[in-house]
């Protein structure tokens, strides 16, 4: 079972697993995101032609926070179980461990939105002027771009002090074309105004470098710490 | 060694003194903005000589990845420090000028925000090497590094297109500039590079003591117990011997 | 014209500024450097 995409899925399947039974990632990620909401429904009473121009910021907003609740956790039971040492020592490749904690991390995301967005659409009387179908496209592509940078720092902050400070300070001004993408695309599809086209061929851009990169690269991670 | 740097720091700081002549008094009044326009040789050199800190800083990252080089790694840490400092002008000069020629403080230009994002992400990079664990950090923060700079190009695209999207005030002129005035720009930036240069050297050989200090007193702390431990035990017989 | 001025300054404010901490830095480790050589001579 030492083919990267046989270690892949075991190791996915295992965090799933744990995740199902224990419900912890989902359960934070999801109370603060709905403090988000709110609290961002208090400061921002916009009309239903202004709300259409920033939800796109709010949301990626509330996304990427609970994405970092999410990235936070990704290596703790790793760490505490020395899981991490055993992997050093074994032949697996490194890239099928970071694959598996990515896709997982993807996943608890990609949920909390599919719960979220109903929510949103509620509170900011949202309706896409533009074409909707681009809407998961643009999820799909910006969750990837905050969860493969977030999941490869977090493993970097493993042995930093003030580790939750450390991956936040490393992810954002990395992902900073990231997130000018999301919000823009979210904003011109909501608007119908723009088209969301060029900022989703430089999302899935952005995804393919730092994918390659971070699988390149991780093996130093893990050896390093 | 120890008797070029003075030499060269007076040259440098006579040069400085000259280009600064040259932005004050010598060069040409801007048409339209007037005399604040002269912010501008000192803004655009401290901004090219930051890029080049930084393009060298990516390449001594890469060395240090590949060979494991402690040169290039102490190099990668000084042209940090250096590009953040040079960063942090630019992002100050900048509003001061945006201010009484735009009448805001701040806008999306295109080089203003690249530097910004650029200080961002390097500050990131120097907190980075602060707080981990000095085993790792060299290569933690050449892996960083690499990140930053593969971030560089989509940065700018991203900058790029959102300008075309909601124009947004230039900051530093574009067009065609009078070479008179691309004359004083150019003597700045030789100015300010022979500075950065001897910034960097005086930082690494800053490093490079620190260092040695550092595992010196390592050494030190490693020797040291087993010479206590041999008073102690003399002392413990002593008292013994006294009290039997 | 005292936007013009106030860039200036603030330039070499912030040059002085990082020159000043490594001067600091260097005096610092100078004198970890004298005391070690104190210790050493006392042992």
């Amino acid at each position: 079972m030492s083919t990267v995409a046989g270690l892949t899925r075991a190791t996915l399947a295992k965090d799933l697993r744990l995740e199902w039974r224990s419900k912890d990632a989902i359960n934070s990620m999801l109370f603060f995101s709905l403090l988000v909401v709110v609290i961002f429904s208090f400061s921002f009473d916009p009309t239903a032609e202004e709300s259409r121009r920033i939800a796109g910021g709010l949301v990626w907003v509330a996304f990427l926070f609970a994405a970092v609740v999410a990235l936070n956790q990704t290596w703790a039971r790793e760490l505490r179980n020395q899981v991490l040492d055993a992997y050093r020592v074994s032949p697996a490749p490194p890239n099928a461990l970071f694959l598996a904690k990515v896709m997982g991390n993807f996943i608890f995301v990609t949920v909390l939105q599919a719960l979220m967005t109903p929510l949103f659409i509620v509170f900011y009387n949202l309706r896409a002027l533009g074409p909707a179908y681009q809407l998961p496209i643009v999820a799909a592509l910006g969750t990837w771009a905050l969860v493969v940078n977030g999941t490869f720092f977090a493993a970097m902050s493993l042995r930093t002090r003030s580790r939750e400070i450390m991956l936040p300070l490393l992810l954002f001004p990395i992902s900073i074309p990231a997130l000018l993408a999301m919000v823009e695309a979210t904003g011109a599809i909501l608007t119908g105004e723009f088209s969301a086209k060029f900022w989703i061929v430089l999302l899935a851009a952005y995804d393919v470098v730092f994918t390659i990169a971070s699988l390149l690269l991780f093996g130093f991670v893990l050896q390093a710490e | 060694m120890k008797r070029v740097f003075p030499i060269l720091a007076i040259l440098t700081a006579g040069l400085l003194s000259y280009a600064l002549y040259e932005a004050l008094i010598a060069a040409p009044t801007e048409q339209t903005m007037g005399d604040v326009q002269r912010i501008f040789y000192y803004h655009v050199p401290s901004a090219w000589t930051a890029f080049i800190l930084f393009f060298v800083n990516f390449f001594a990252s890469i060395v240090y990845l590949i060979r494991r080089n402690t040169k290039a790694d102490i190099v990668a840490l000084v042209t940090a420090e250096v590009g953040v400092i040079f960063c942090t002008v630019v992002l100050v000069t900048g509003p001061i000028w945006a201010r009484p020629v735009w009448g805001i403080w701040w806008t999306w230009d295109l080089r203003l925000t690249l530097t910004l994002v650029l200080w961002l992400i390097y500050v990131s990079y120097l907190v980075l090497r602060r707080f981990s664990s000095s085993g790792q950090t060299p290569l933690l923060a050449a892996v960083l590094a690499v990140f930053g700079a593969l971030d560089v190009p989509l940065v700018y695209f991203s900058i790029w297109f959102f300008r075309t999207q909601h124009p947004q005030p230039v900051i530093g002129g574009g067009g065609s500039i009078d070479p008179r005035m691309l004359h004083v720009l150019l003597i700045n930036w030789l100015a300010f590079s022979c500075f950065a240069a001897l910034v960097c050297w005086s930082r690494y050989r800053l490093e490079v003591l620190r260092r040695e200090v550092d595992e010196t007193l390592a050494l030190e702390a490693l020797l040291e117990p087993r010479s206590s431990q041999t008073r102690s035990s003399q002392t413990k017989t002593s008292q013994t011997g006294r009290a039997g | 014209m005292n936007y013009l001025y106030a860039a200036y300054i603030a330039t070499w404010a912030i040059h002085i500024g990082y020159l000043s901490t490594l001067l600091r830095r260097y005096t610092r480790l100078r004198s970890e450097i004298e005391e070690f050589k104190t210790r050493i001579d006392d042992k």
